[in-house]
């Protein structure tokens, strides 16, 4: 498999590009590579970008794998929704999955590695 | 006018509760003055039990605290030993000098633990079950840790033992009977009692009679001996063997006194001026410990004392409870065998329950519950009314709901459960963890409660259960049998959106959640694959198949696994294979490096732990040999099993495989409410187990048996047989014809055999067998739909579709980090 398209780091600011946003479709994921986690990056119906850890707080399921709905996305394990905003595990469940910063510049993505929230 | 003086002995509950009566009745018309022996405020003495094994403070048990003395103005004397009553000058004394004149005198002197006068009875360290003094000695001693023991397995003695326990200490119970609580339990209430306590740590000895007390040189208790020459290792003893009234102030007198003081019903004694009130009298030969009838008492009194007609008191059974923390026992009446009266038993060892309620004359004269109590106080309301049972006789034993409700109505069983009987056994939920979830968070909807209890989430066989539940906590407001919305999206019920899909001519999720008013904006994991399918399936050719809204494993055609890879199932037709395919499938499986190869139940291989971005390779190598995808992973058509029939087998009656391949040929592709799992056997032996499958086809020799809705997953289920039919083109003709039935009818997720139940067998028979036009319109829409989906998804990918969804978007891991090639 060959990698992805090599990607330019923008080392100074922590902001790095990982993509445009065409990249997604709509009510769907991507994955980005890291030598840390594996980061989900999801674009909604009206084309917000959010990244977060691509591993649910329950069982690890990859979250980028799931259906996309409103703001939060269902782990396709165990049918977890999670807040693509804030992480947080909705309705009765409890958990959060880190979140990463993403800034959206004429549909390029850059997000922000190294402070998950 | 000066205020009549009343003055009372005692001041334990029962005579409390007479002043309260009292003060009520007849507000002001005493000047009450109480001589209290204990230095204290008036207490509830039947809850020292849990203030001994500190789950209650003092303070807790307080009936009367000092405002409410100066509020009704009683003068109350504590510490005050009453020594003398001097009846000819209307006046009593107590032991520190005080003198108070009465008009009406109560005596409430109750009664003295019974001390057995055995050697060492005396020693310091040997105490009495009565008083807060008591419970504060046995405290002191327990502060210590070490041993005690308990001589007298009864109502106080149990619990003063499981008190102490829970202090911490090692207790040992001494009972002379054979068995515990042998004057209110029967000896199976008692076995199942001990077997209780000791499974705690408590050691009992039944039939053991104490011989002496054993003290130090400081006369301090050291140990206890009984009969057969066992010493027991002791701290502190306790002795509750019993009671008995207080008689010596009254006997003192010159009242009359036999075993308890004497009373008539009014509970006057011997001297009108004088009654008496609680466990110190007795009435017409009997005397009372338990607090029920002293209450009864204290009515009686109240009302005497104010003037107001009496109703004299009348002797009646009280039901005993033990007051250990997670003991159940109950028990009411006279329970000995007898010729002349009839028992009915029920047990359930596993559950740890014994009930028995005994029978004489029709009445109900006694019953011992253990374990589950829950209809004690049915059984003693009955006693006591002296109703006949004789209509009841068969179920009275299950209680009151079962009567009252009767054996058909479900929520009856359910309202009977314990608190703590399994719901859920998947996820180990019991009946009040639901229903207080219910109260608590206001739960309303199945859903909710699933999301928050778990009960019923999982294989989904308790539902009707859990609904009952619902029902029984939320009333009237709760309607299990309305048709539930599709999701939390909409109030609509799948049938509705289906219809009005179609009458609306609805065609895309934006168009459908838009005119039938969806309360979110993008709808959800629930809604969102529903739609999908049932727009796919009623507009064949027009819908354009959203990829976002449908479940991982049919977005990327293979089944996702726990750990994110995935499973890629090929097809083989009827289940036939050849030395090229699993050459293939082997040469696959190393150079990917798949980890596990399995054989699946329905005649095929799984190829498992593909990672994801392997998939295109998988599949590329796999069409190169003629593979195509097995839909293994899809609500659609997944195998047609098959035997090999008259191809090879002996008993073979038609050509089964052949039948099994040119179906699959026929059905593979289609998208169906739920998986659709078809077989062909050759003969009525069934080796293809044709009879669990949602269709299945039984060759016999003078042709098809055609069978559907069978299952064989949660819920298990013989097929129904529809026809038997000549000719394989028939048999293609009705299989094909059901299939779109169900595709335009099937609620999503929901099998053939559950839409059959829902839509009824005869609508299936009449539009599939009996009427050929309804057939033959199903058959020629399914062939329509089939022109839009008879095309390898993996083929596909293969060659470009969907790419994105095989690639990270971006990789940014060190490039030592990456895996060789």
């Amino acid at each position: 498999m060959n990698a992805a398209t090599p990607v330019a780091r923008i080392a100074d600011t922590g902001w790095v590009h990982v993509g445009t946003i065409d990249d997604i479709p709509r009510q769907g994921a991507r994955c980005v590579r890291t030598d840390g986690a594996t980061i989900a990056v999801f674009r909604t119906e009206d084309d917000r970008i959010f990244a977060m850890e691509d591993r649910c707080p329950h069982r690890e399921g990859p979250l980028s794998q799931g259906i996309v709905h409103g703001n939060c996305v269902t782990c396709p394990l165990h049918n977890w929704v999670l807040s693509l905003e804030t992480g947080l595990a909705q309705g009765a469940d409890e958990g959060s999955v880190p979140t990463y910063p993403v800034r959206l510049e004429d549909g390029a993505i850059h997000l922000q590695l190294q402070n998950p929230a | 006018m000066a205020l009549e003086k009343l003055v009372i002995v005692g001041n334990g509950m029962a005579p409390g509760r007479m002043l309260e009566h009292l003060f009520e009745q007849a507000p002001g018309r005493y000047d009450v003055t109480i001589f209290n022996a204990e230095p204290r405020v008036n207490y509830d003495r039947i809850m020292l039990s849990p203030v001994l094994s500190g789950e209650k403070s003092f303070d807790d048990i307080v009936i009367h605290d000092d405002a409410w003395y100066e509020t009704h103005n009683v003068t109350l004397h504590r510490g005050a030993r009453v020594t003398e009553i001097d009846r000819a000058s209307k006046t009593v004394t107590s032991a520190n000098g005080i003198t108070a004149p009465y008009d009406r005198l109560v005596i409430a002197t109750g009664s003295s633990p019974f001390i057995i006068p055995v050697p060492g009875h005396q020693l310091e360290g040997v105490l009495a079950y009565r008083d807060l003094d008591d419970v504060e000695a046995m405290q002191r001693y327990a502060s210590f840790r070490g041993n005690a023991v308990v001589i007298g397995g009864g109502l106080l003695g149990l619990e003063a033992a499981a008190g102490l326990h829970m202090q911490g200490m090692k207790v040992t119970v001494i009972h002379l009977m054979p068995t515990l609580m042998e004057r209110q339990l029967d000896t199976a209430a008692g076995y199942l009692l001990q077997k209780e306590l000791e499974g705690r740590g408590i050691d009992i000895r039944c039939g053991a009679n104490t011989r002496a007390i054993l003290g130090d040189g400081d006369d301090r208790v050291i140990a206890v001996e009984l009969d057969d020459g066992t010493v027991i290792d002791a701290d502190m003893v306790v002795m509750a063997v019993g009671i008995r009234p207080s008689t010596a102030l009254a006997a003192e007198a010159g009242l009359e006194v036999n075993r308890g003081i004497v009373c008539d019903v009014q509970l006057r004694t011997s001297d009108p001026a004088i009654s008496a009130i609680g466990e110190c009298v007795e009435v017409d030969g009997r005397v009372y410990g338990l607090v029920a009838p002293l209450y009864t008492m204290a009515k009686i009194l109240a009302a005497d004392l104010a003037g107001a007609p009496v109703d004299g008191f009348l002797h009646a059974e009280t039901p005993t409870k033990l007051k250990v923390t997670g003991v159940n026992l109950y028990s009411v009446g006279d329970f000995a065998e007898g010729d002349d009266r009839e028992e009915v038993v029920l047990r359930d060892a596993a559950r740890g329950t014994y009930k028995r309620v005994i029978v004489k004359d029709d009445r109900i004269i006694g019953a011992v519950l253990y374990g589950d109590v829950a209809d004690g106080g049915w059984y003693n309301e009955l006693l006591r009314k002296g109703e006949c049972v004789r209509e009841l006789r068969e179920t009275l034993i299950f209680g009151q709901a079962f009567q009252n409700a009767g054996n058909s109505d479900p929520l009856a069983a359910v309202a009977n459960l314990a608190d703590d009987a399994e719901i859920c056994g998947c996820n180990g939920i019991c009946k009040g963890a639901i229903t207080g979830t219910i109260k608590d968070k206001g739960l309303s909807t199945l859903d909710e409660v699933r999301a928050h209890t778990k009960a019923s989430a999982s294989c989904g066989t308790c539902t009707n259960l859990v609904e009952s539940l619902m029902a029984l906590t939320l009333g009237d407001s709760f309607d299990a049998s309305a048709p539930k919305a599709m999701c939390g999206c909409t109030h609509l019920p799948h049938g509705d959106v289906r219809r009005l899909i179609k009458a609306n001519a609805l065609k895309s999720i934006p168009a459908v959640m838009q005119e039938l008013e969806w309360t979110t904006s993008g709808g959800c994991a629930k809604c969102r694959p529903a739609l999908n399918y049932y727009l796919l399936a009623d507009w064949p050719g027009e819908y354009v198949d959203d990829n976002q809204s449908r479940f991982i494993n049919e977005r990327v055609h293979a089944n996702i696994q726990k750990d994110g890879t995935y499973s890629v199932i090929p097809r083989m037709w009827g289940g036939m294979t050849n030395s090229q395919e699993l050459r293939a499938i082997a040469d696959v499986v190393d150079k990917f490096a798949i980890p596990t190869v399995h054989v699946t139940g329905g005649q095929r291989i799984d190829l498992l732990g593909v990672k994801k971005e392997d998939l295109p390779g998988v599949w590329a190598d796999l069409n190169k040999a003629g593979m195509v995808s097995g839909h293994a992973y899809g609500k659609s058509l997944r195998t047609v099993k098959t035997c090999v029939g008259t191809n090879w087998c002996r008993m073979g009656t038609q050509d089964s495989t052949g039948l099994g391949v040119a179906l699959e040929k026929f059905l593979w592709g289609s998208w169906t409410p739920h998986k659709v799992k078809l077989a062909v056997s050759g003969c009525p032996r069934n080796c293809a187990e044709a009879t669990c499958k949602d269709i299945g086809i039984v060759c016999v020799d003078s042709g098809y048996e055609v069978h559907y809705a069978g299952a064989a997953g949660i819920h298990i289920q013989g097929t129904t047989k529809l026809t038997t039919v000549e000719t394989e083109e028939e048999v293609m003709e009705i299989t094909a014809a059901m299939m779109q039935m169900y595709r335009e009818q099937g609620f999503y997720l929901e099998r053939i055999y559950k839409w059959a139940d829902r839509v009824g067998h005869d609508t299936i028979r009449a539009q599939i067998l009996d009427n050929p036009d309804p057939r033959r319109a199903y058959y020629d829409r399914f062939v329509f739909s089939q022109r839009f989906s008879q095309t390898d998804p993996w083929s596909e990918r293969v060659s470009g579709k969907d790419k994105h969804e095989f690639k990270p978007m971006a990789d940014l891991s060190s490039p030592s980090m990456e895996p060789a090639e």
